[in-house]
């Protein structure tokens, strides 16, 4: 789950980490509210969504006067904010930050991540701050210093210190860079994020470590642990599909084709859409039912895949384990019937009583057309979308 | 032979009186040699019942003790699911199949860090299990797809294991074993440990290895095969049409920085020798093609 940037740099405050003081606002009114309380006579005004490149896309503005946050403010202040990971059409954006600017006399890179070979927590650090990690990695992987962090020891202050030179941080903001690597590390840790990064960190012209972003991933697994950053979540970033899937335990993903998957289990559901493509079609979205999907859960599925305007076909692929297939064969006439069924229908049955769920499908009348295995299913569902 | 498992193993299901625990024992003390299999159950403080005449203890290392069984399966729910295994490495049992899905990353990490040094090996969380057809099965695949012969089936994931399977027996070509290694980013065997296994296994011809996007577990076995497998081994990724950044379904199928793209592993896996295939509904006819070239 992510969150926003003010959220992240709360937490960062929590376990010590510098950041700029900053006021979290809905409203222009609000915006020259906060900048006026902070003070000072610089001030940052950025949008905050959750994708990352804010600045290139014109989400992030420096103002020099109250009237500068005001413009600043009704300029981002439900733009449509483009960037390289938010798809064509952008995300709205609905908050922003307000932030005292900070006087930068050199930026780094910080990061942490799970690493998945090393089973470590992996610290990342660079000199070249500011810039896609992922840029720095592919054209100078060198800058980048790496850290696999024990679980138990925790990240000990003298590696953090011999870290912070590595980068290039002054001898006499050490122990300030110190602070900063430690309390992300804790953060990380104790949250249970997946991912975070500070880029930029800073070091001020008076020779502070200050946190000028924040960006985290946690674990889903572990938010049942961490309310309070289940509190954080902000509905308005997520796909509304994705959402309503999430509410019945559905696990789905938007894609951007118009044939719609129902398939019961994550890797079967990703080999279903790459068939589709391999003959030639498109997938709609990703879409797990899982080991233990009910009738109800099925016509859920069903109904999420039919408010796709795109949606041309489905089909349906389902390798019955545990999951009987004459269960879901019920579920699939039932969830037809309901739904009124508005596009032709492809399902592939294997597995448990598979002989029993082909015959409801048969005896139930409905234009179900059967796929005798994935290769046979995936041509029939692509040729139905092409003369839908 | 088979590889980790054969109708002489005995195991302990940790977990046994939930209802997941107690539906999938059933299941597989009714498969093949199941009932001599599955000995004992661990659950605390609910030592001295028994569940379908199989006895419950209160620790994994009681269990142990009074039964002789080795081999851990674990059905408890994620947020303690770590610590079952804990327990299990602690009373160094050889084998822990974790099934559950669920468990938070960093209490893997811990786990994993434990594990160092020690002789028990993992296999999962969030996995299918394992399966040594018409002699044992351990975990929550459907048993009857399988038939005892000379494949080997290794994958991260579950249903597609089955129809790996479902088309390998469909064409008259049995398995050895069936391993699912499971879908987490932080797990315990590797595609690359199973496969070194395989390839020690008399009873092995030749291995289908299923992988998905995200991380490059994948890649570090398709090198290893390269230089090390004298068997055959055939291909499929699943993920190809993945968008990245965003988890399909699996914690760990995920495309992140660049990395852990289904297209990357296909080719390095091609590179490496493995016999490639881009249509899941081909693996049991490229493999049957592979062998047939054999002679």
């Amino acid at each position: 789950m992510k969150i926003h940037e003010y959220q992240g740099k709360e937490i960062l405050r929590q376990f010590g980490v510098p950041t700029p003081r900053g006021t979290a606002c809905f409203s222009v009114d609000e915006a020259v509210a906060a900048a006026q309380s902070l003070g000072g006579a610089v001030w940052v005004v950025k949008a905050q969504i959750h994708a990352g490149g804010r600045g290139k896309g014109g989400g992030v503005k420096v103002a020099r006067s109250l009237n500068e946050v005001r413009l600043a403010a009704q300029q981002i202040l439900g733009m449509h904010l483009v960037t390289h990971q938010t798809g064509k059409d952008g995300q709205v954006v609905r908050r922003l930050l307000i932030e005292e600017g900070a006087q930068i006399d050199k930026e780094f890179y910080l990061g942490m991540v799970i690493d998945r070979s090393r089973q470590r927590v992996a610290l990342l650090a660079s000199s070249e701050g500011g810039m896609e990690i992922e840029e720095v990695a592919a054209h100078r992987p060198e800058k980048i210093h790496k850290l696999w962090i024990d679980p138990v020891a925790g990240l000990q202050a003298g590696d953090a210190a011999q870290i912070a030179k590595q980068i290039g941080i002054p001898d006499t903001a050490i122990a300030g860079a110190v602070v900063a690597i430690q309390g992300l590390y804790h953060a990380f840790v104790e949250k249970d994020a997946m991912l975070a990064e500070i880029n930029p960190l800073v070091l001020t012209a008076d020779n502070r470590v200050v946190a000028l972003d924040a960006k985290f991933n946690f674990d889903s697994n572990a938010l049942y642990r961490h309310p309070e950053v289940m509190a954080y979540r902000d509905l308005d970033e997520e796909d509304a599909a994705e959402i309503e899937a999430s509410k019945f335990d559905l696990s789905y993903i938007s894609l951007d084709g118009d044939i719609g998957c129902l398939v019961n289990g994550a890797g079967l559901a990703m080999a279903t859409m790459d068939i589709i493509k391999l003959y030639g079609g498109s997938p709609a979205n990703f879409l797990d039912v899982g080991g233990g999907a009910s009738k109800e859960k099925v016509t859920e599925a069903f109904k999420l895949m039919l408010k796709n305007p795109n949606l041309k076909a489905i089909l349906v692929n389902i390798f019955g384990g545990i999951m009987k297939c004459d269960v879901i064969a019920e579920g699939v006439v039932a969830a037809a019937r309901e739904v009124h069924l508005s596009v032709p229908l492809v399902v592939r049955l294997e597995g448990t009583n598979v002989d029993l769920g082909k015959k409801i499908l048969a005896e139930s009348g409905l234009p179900i057309i059967s796929g005798s295995d994935m290769a046979d299913a995936a041509a029939k569902v692509v040729a139905a979308a092409r003369n839908t | 032979m088979s590889i980790l498992i054969d109708k002489n193993t005995r195991v302990m299901t940790q977990g046994m009186t939930g209802k997941v625990g107690q539906f999938h024992t059933l299941n597989c003390i009714a498969y093949a040699n199941g009932a001599n299999c599955f000995v004992a159950g661990v659950t605390p403080n609910k030592g001295g019942q028994n569940f379908e005449g199989v006895p419950i203890y209160n620790s994994v290392l009681e269990a142990k003790q009074q039964t002789g069984a080795t081999v851990s399966v674990i059905y408890v729910p994620p947020p303690y699911a770590a610590a079952a295994i804990d327990e299990a490495v602690a009373a160094d049992l050889d084998l822990v199949i974790c099934i559950t899905e669920g468990i938070p990353v960093h209490d893997m990490l811990k786990t994993r860090y434990r594990m160092a040094g020690k002789k028990t090996l993992l296999i999962g969380p969030n996995c299918p299990g394992l399966i040594t057809p018409d002699e044992i099965k351990i975990g929550i695949m459907p048993g009857h797809i399988h038939r005892k012969g000379r494949i080997g089936v290794v994958s991260r994931s579950g249903t597609l294991t089955y129809e790996a399977v479902g088309q390998l027996t469909a064409l008259g070509l049995g398995q050895s074993s069936c391993v699912g290694i499971g879908g987490d980013p932080i797990n315990g065997l590797k595609h690359l440990d199973v496969m070194r296994l395989f390839n020690d296994d008399p009873e092995t011809d030749a291995v289908i290895m299923v992988g998905e996007i995200g991380g490059s577990d994948e890649e570090d076995c398709a090198r290893w095969i390269k230089d090390h497998m004298n068997k055959p081994v055939v291909g499929f990724i699943a993920g190809v049409t993945a968008p990245p950044g965003k988890r399909m379904g699996h914690a760990g199928a995920i495309i992140s920085g660049g990395q852990g793209g289904a297209d990357t592993k296909l080719s390095v896996m091609e590179e490496c020798g493995i016999h490639i295939t881009r249509n899941p509904a081909e693996m049991g006819r490229v493999m049957k093609k592979v062998l047939g070239s054999r002679g």
